[in-house]
């Protein structure tokens, strides 16, 4: 059984903080097909398209055939240990610090078998549930996880740990408490165990009663905050940027509209001056701090979350310039996601479809409401993804911008 | 108004004559002996400051905003500055008259083309502090004004009426605005004393300590916005978002707010100072 780890205890300040040291991360280019599965938290393999055999680990050419109609699929993830070591000792500096670290020998129902990182209540000989998550270096490994539903203490199991960003016992930093769905966020992370949870109060000269309920329990705190403005930003960073294991980056401008009929280009600054440059003002104040905090004790800094729109990976003509500032922060996140995956902090994007708001109330439904959009944010951390397509309508787009690209931009021109 | 430019012609004749010379040569001894005291008027331009809002489907005016450009560093070694940027209402301010629908078409009535003479004038200071303390929706009224006088004399021509409310002192952006469910709750004048001053006294404009020259709920005036609809209308001015209005005389204070040469501007963040008659007693 997984021990459940304790609330932690202060740390004795007189102790250096313990640097960030990262699983090996190359990989082929074939094997990095992998990461992708992974950062959607979904079980695909290479599968031959000529011979049908399901392969492992990823290659050039099939195995079997040689073949090199190679494609990604989803694939059946149940399987049984047939084979387990414990690791007491190991070179590698990551590793040696986490010991003792457990392996095993996986046989996979669709056929190949796996050296994979093993979760200490699979037994061996019995059957086990095959993921592959997203390790601290960002690359994809393989972890077995015991069948069906799991305790809620396996979450604190060493090994899965490792992939994922849980907020128990974590301190989180919502920027935005201002909105419903800043709101929700912040209750979702108080109900997942988040220790505290800072809100940013931005436009500090409007009163909030929603805002001002939140800050009613005792895990919350709000402070000024109005990403638009640097030496606001900074000024946070100063006092709490030491303390966040959890950056969720929530807010956003958005104003209906595209080129037409436009006399100036307030609206779009203003959208890009949240959307793009407060992420760039926030990564820059915050974001070398929390990659210094990645290995910080059992519940170091672990991720930063960015609520962006699908709308970043396809422009809306009916919100253009919103979502061209949101393109412009998604390749910003890019960035972001490389500099602090060098701490072991992962950046998760997620992309809603329309939201229930005010600025998207002429739209048909389904909208993603604030409680579903937190939900999914909150599973994402715990399962450790790097991009989330909460919704409906994002999941149909986000699966239509994989086939054909193209054929969404015309759709939506219409 | 018609002879502001014969005026200033004249002026200018006459400021090679011995007799004006000597003036500003007295104005000068004064100020440097502290005899005449300046009183600023402005706040800070900083990022902080509260702007006036509109509802979110408006355009917005930009808040203060500033970017280092380099601080003796790798960005310029010897050397320190900044980029900022602000909409032409942020901060302390001067409102022009084309910044009113009502004062569009006038001649000479944007910030590069108003006549230099109107950026120095006297101010009547009307103190309202007492009254706006329990009542944030105080209105100026005819009765106050004249009461005001009853002391002070008659407000003379060509002079700023400068609403003291004390409103400066609310350092919290919350209770500086004063943003309720219905809107904003600040003190301004009425819709009657506004063309009362006007006709009446030929005044030069109307400045208040708040994020408006009118009242936070004028919107539902029967005149919306009165004190912008009639002061620029009538080619007159504004000056808001002031503060130190408790330090200036009822009467006798002389006011410096020139704007930003902007082309077409319709205002500009201004340095509002007074000349007032000294002792020294209070920080600049």
């Amino acid at each position: 059984m997984t021990t459940p780890l304790p609330r932690p205890k202060r740390k004795d300040p007189v102790k250096r903080t313990r640097l960030p040291a990262l699983p090996p991360a190359p990989r082929s280019r074939e094997a990095l097909g992998l990461t992708a599965v992974a950062a959607e938290g979904r079980f695909a393999l290479q599968r031959c398209e000529d011979c049908g055999r399901v392969q492992y680990p990823p290659r050039q050419l099939c195995g079997g055939c040689l073949s090199a109609e190679l494609a990604w699929r989803d694939v059946p993830d149940g399987g049984a240990l047939i084979a387990g070591t414990t690791l007491h000792h190991s070179n590698d500096v990551y590793f040696r610090e986490r010991l003792p670290w457990r392996l095993g020998l996986v046989g996979l129902d669709c056929g190949p078998a796996i050296v994979a990182h093993v979760m200490e209540d699979c037994r061996i000989g019995e059957r086990v549930r095959m993921s592959v998550r997203l390790d601290r270096s960002g690359r994809a490994v393989m972890l077995a996880m015991p069948p069906g539903g799991e305790a809620p203490e396996m979450d604190d199991d060493l090994e899965l740990r490792e992939t994922t960003c849980h907020p128990r016992h974590r301190r989180a930093l919502v920027t935005n408490g201002k909105t419903p769905a800043g709101q929700a966020l912040v209750r979702a992370l108080v109900a997942a165990g988040a220790r505290e949870v800072y809100v940013g109060n931005p436009d500090a000269w409007h009163a909030s009663p929603e805002l001002a309920a939140l800050a009613e329990l005792p895990e919350v705190t709000v402070f000024p905050l109005d990403v638009t403005d640097a030496r606001s930003v900074h000024e946070l960073a100063g006092r709490i940027g030491a303390k966040v294991e959890i950056l969720v980056n929530n807010g956003y401008h958005l104003r209906p509209g595209g080129i037409r009929g436009r006399k100036d280009v307030n609206t779009p600054r203003a959208e890009m001056d949240v959307n793009y440059f407060g992420l760039l003002r926030l990564a820059a104040e915050f974001g070398p701090v929390l990659g210094a905090r990645g290995a910080d004790g059992p519940f170091g800094a672990c991720a930063w979350v960015n609520v962006l729109s699908i709308y970043a990976l396809v422009n809306n003509p009916a919100f253009a310039t919103y979502s061209a500032s949101l393109a412009a922060a998604w390749s910003l996140s890019q960035c972001l996601r490389a500099d602090l995956l060098e701490g072991g902090v992962k950046v998760v994007n997620v992309f809603p479809g329309p939201l229930e708001d005010e600025w998207q109330q002429l739209l048909p439904p389904p909208k993603l409401t604030p409680e579903a959009l937190a939900d999914a944010v909150v599973k994402a951390l715990v399962d450790g993804v790097e991009d989330v397509y909460p919704g409906a309508v994002a999941q149909e787009l986000s699966a239509r911008l994989r086939e054909n690209p193209k054929e969404v931009e015309r759709e939506l021109s219409l | 108004m018609s002879t502001v430019a014969d005026a200033a012609k004249e002026a200018g004749a006459e400021a090679r004559s011995p007799e004006s010379a000597k003036t500003l040569a007295r104005f000068l001894a004064d100020l440097v002996a502290g005899r005449i005291r300046v009183v600023d008027l402005t706040e800070t331009l900083e990022p902080g400051f509260p702007i006036i809002v509109l509802p979110p489907e408006l355009g917005q005016c930009w808040p203060f905003r500033i970017e280092e450009i380099s601080r003796y560093d790798e960005r310029g070694p010897a050397w320190y500055w900044n980029n900022f940027s602000c909409g032409e209402h942020t901060g302390t301010h001067f409102d022009a008259p084309i910044h009113w629908v009502s004062g569009k078409d006038l001649p000479n009535n944007a910030t590069d083309t108003i006549p230099v003479e109107s950026f120095i004038a006297e101010a009547c200071v009307l103190d309202c502090s007492r009254e706006c303390e329990g009542d944030p929706d105080f209105l100026l009224t005819i009765d106050f004004v004249e009461g005001w006088e009853s002391e002070h004399g008659e407000i003379p021509p060509r002079a700023w009426v400068f609403m003291r409310t004390d409103w400066s002192k609310r350092r919290d952006p919350l209770a500086y605005l004063n943003m309720l469910e219905d809107g904003q709750h600040t003190p301004g004048p009425d819709e009657h004393v506004v063309p009362w001053l006007i006709r009446e006294r030929d005044v030069h404009g109307f400045g208040t300590e708040s994020v408006g020259t009118d009242a936070g709920q004028a919107i539902h005036f029967s005149q919306p916005f009165p004190c912008h609809y009639y002061m620029h209308r009538n080619n007159r001015y504004g000056l808001q978002c002031m503060t130190n209005l408790d330090l200036l005389p009822p009467r006798g204070a002389v006011i410096l707010s020139a704007p930003l040469k902007i082309e077409q501007g319709s205002g500009s963040p201004t340095r509002v100072l007074a000349l007032v008659p000294g002792p020294a007693s209070a920080p600049g």
